[in-house]
């Protein structure tokens, strides 16, 4: 797909998710918004994948990951716009008897998803155990992950981080959503990840690193890192992203984390954002 | 009344290990995670047999936990190995969304479950962890009560597609059920016939249960033993019909009072055919360094507490 297009793509995809949110009172638009382009060069661009016939076991698929599931609204958009399951279906999101559960479920059967997530920290471990999977079944197709920077918190992170590269689980491409923010305020100030690079080169990975809002970059990095796969070490990719980047107002500021805009503050994000694809 | 022979004496683990080996040589797509306690599981015979099919995670059990959940994707059937105590406490979140939430088709195998685990002491003698997993929807719960109806559930649990826990432990013991046995989750065994009191028992406490009808009928009192090796889902109907007849029951458990075998036998009862009934098990309190034999002995967990608490439930029942 032509750059312009996966711009359009993602448009839409802010506009779906700022109505998402502000139609269920409440979500969680800033990462999802800060993810929008990465998602949508992910599964418009980068994965091999099948969105009109879902199946759970993915067999010669692509697979993804979300594991900081809070920015479900960016993923059930592009799942949505990609073809898995009915545009419509994205004002239920939140609503009650929902397939669009406020974190991703797979208790409700909504295509695309594998596996919950929420709590978080589980999500490279669930994607490390779908890829040695992989290997056994002799399928060559790879496994994609996204965190959060904050969700780097989470001891399990650094059990999973050991364990891919002691095992060369090397059909596998983290990303991190590297905003700076977390829930309480700067991840410096929360609880400084420290030199985040670093960290995870002594672990024994591959480490990239891209703009998450530069579609050559995304485009460009994420190419490199599908042919740095099957040399013996696990890949991550630390990928600088604005919080809330594409409404002006909730642009890199934590306060956005969690919080849905009201009626009127709707009306003002939706007037930055182009309709390219029809609201659903 | 239906004599059991002791057919030898082994531990549970014992079971699991060579259940484990045989339904991999059966079915290509078990796989085994471990972390840490290979010998301690008695994974090291699959381990050999299966080198690609294992995976040494190291002392890291949420990790271990969420690559097993992945694994079912593509098809994978994982066996997850460790103790009870850091196959459950520890890793709890990480089963309720990856596994039980997920409903993903991962097998969490534990042992060293229990005081009987012995000297080591409270810190690894988890009590409690039959009542937080089946308090997980989806969750399947099996408590086997010797060698080789551990093997059998460990190879019947592979035919099943859902999350199960499989609890077994360190000791030896008799062994005393059938080697060629069928297993059939979610169907209780009554071992023993009986008309005045019903005892239901699942684990260790299986064996004490026989003993203590067979000294019961020394003294005219006629128990039923029922193995309930299946705590959820639970086998309402073999438990009602025996308790129609006996309208009294002793629950028995190597766990806590507070979620376990009684608690899931009360519920039943309560909701469709109210009875006395006496519990044996651990009462809201932790374990303590000791011998496993001195251990149920002093919690209250040997074949003479049965044996009262049969008594006492009898008294209890209105002429």
């Amino acid at each position: 797909m032509e750059i312009q297009q996966l711009r359009a793509v993602a448009s839409q995809v802010r506009r779906d998710i700022v109505r998402m949110v502000a139609g269920a009172n409440s979500g969680h638009p800033g990462g999802s918004l800060g993810c929008a382009d990465f998602l949508t060069v992910l599964y418009f661009e980068i994965m091999k994948h099948n969105p009109d016939h879902f199946s759970m076991d993915g067999k010669g698929e692509d697979l993804f990951f979300l594991s900081n599931g809070h920015i479900s609204p960016v993923w059930y958009s592009v799942l949505a716009r990609a073809g898995y399951f009915p545009i419509e279906e994205l004002g239920t999101f939140r609503k009650i008897n929902s397939r669009l559960q406020g974190h991703p479920s797979v208790d409700k059967k909504i295509p695309g998803v594998r596996m919950a997530s929420g709590s978080l920290g589980q999500g490279l471990s669930n994607a490390i155990g779908a890829a040695l999977t992989k290997k056994l079944n002799r399928d060559n197709a790879l496994v994609y992950s996204l965190h959060g920077d904050g969700e780097l918190q989470e001891g399990q992170i650094w059990e999973a981080a050991m364990y891919a590269a002691a095992n060369k689980v090397d059909n596998l491409i983290a990303t991190i959503d590297y905003n700076g923010r977390q829930i309480d305020g700067d991840v410096d100030d929360v609880l400084s990840l420290g030199d985040l690079k670093g960290k995870w080169q002594a672990f024994g990975w591959e480490v990239l690193e891209m703009d998450g809002h530069d579609y050559n970059s995304l485009i460009g990095t994420l190419n490199q890192a599908k042919q740095l796969t099957g040399k013996g070490k696990p890949i991550v990719i630390i990928m600088k992203t604005e919080m809330g980047q594409g409404v002006d107002y909730m642009v890199g500021s934590h306060k956005w984390h969690g919080v849905a805009p009201n009626a009127e503050q709707l009306q003002l994000a939706l007037d930055q954002l182009e309709e390219t694809l029809g609201d659903y | 009344m239906k004599q059991f022979e002791i057919l030898g004496k082994k531990d549970t683990r014992s079971g699991f290990g060579e259940g484990l080996l045989e339904i991999g040589k059966k079915n290509p797509d078990v796989v085994a995670l471990c972390a840490d306690l290979t010998g301690s599981l008695k994974m090291d015979a699959f381990q050999k047999e299966f080198p690609d099919r294992f995976f040494q995670t190291g002392i890291a059990e949420a990790n271990m936990i969420g690559m097993a959940a992945g694994m079912t994707i593509g098809g994978k059937i994982p066996y997850t190995g460790t103790f009870a105590n850091f196959s459950t406490g520890r890793v709890y979140d990480q089963i309720r969304q990856s596994v039980a939430y997920s409903q993903k088709n991962v097998k969490i195998c534990a042992s060293h479950a229990g005081l009987t685990l012995g000297e080591d002491g409270a810190t690894h003698q988890i009590l409690e962890d039959v009542g937080m997993m089946r308090m997980l929807p989806h969750m399947t719960v099996i408590v086997p009560c010797d060698f080789n109806q551990t093997k059998q559930a460990t190879m019947a649990i592979a035919e099943y597609n859902g999350p199960v826990y499989l609890r077994f432990g360190r000791p030896v013991v008799p062994v005393f059920i059938q080697p060629d046995a069928k297993f059939t989750i979610g169907k209780a065994d009554v071992l023993i016939e009986g008309t005045d009191v019903t005892i239901i028992a699942c684990g260790h406490l299986v064996w004490k249960s026989i003993e203590a009808a067979r000294q019961l009928a020394e003294q005219g009192i006629h128990a039923e033993v029922i193995n309930m090796h299946t705590i959820k889902p639970l086998d309402e109907k073999a438990i009602l019909d025996s308790i129609s007849k006996t309208k009294c029951v002793v629950t028995a458990e190597e766990h806590m009072l507070n979620g376990g075998l009684g608690d899931a036998v009360a519920q039943v009862l309560a909701r469709h055919l109210p009875v006395p009934q006496e519990y044996i098990g651990v009462n809201d309190t932790f374990g303590e360094s000791g011998t496993p034999d001195e251990l149920m002995v002093k919690y209250g967990l040997d074949t003479p507490n049965i044996v009262e608490a049969t008594k006492k439930v009898l008294t209890r029942i209105k002429p």
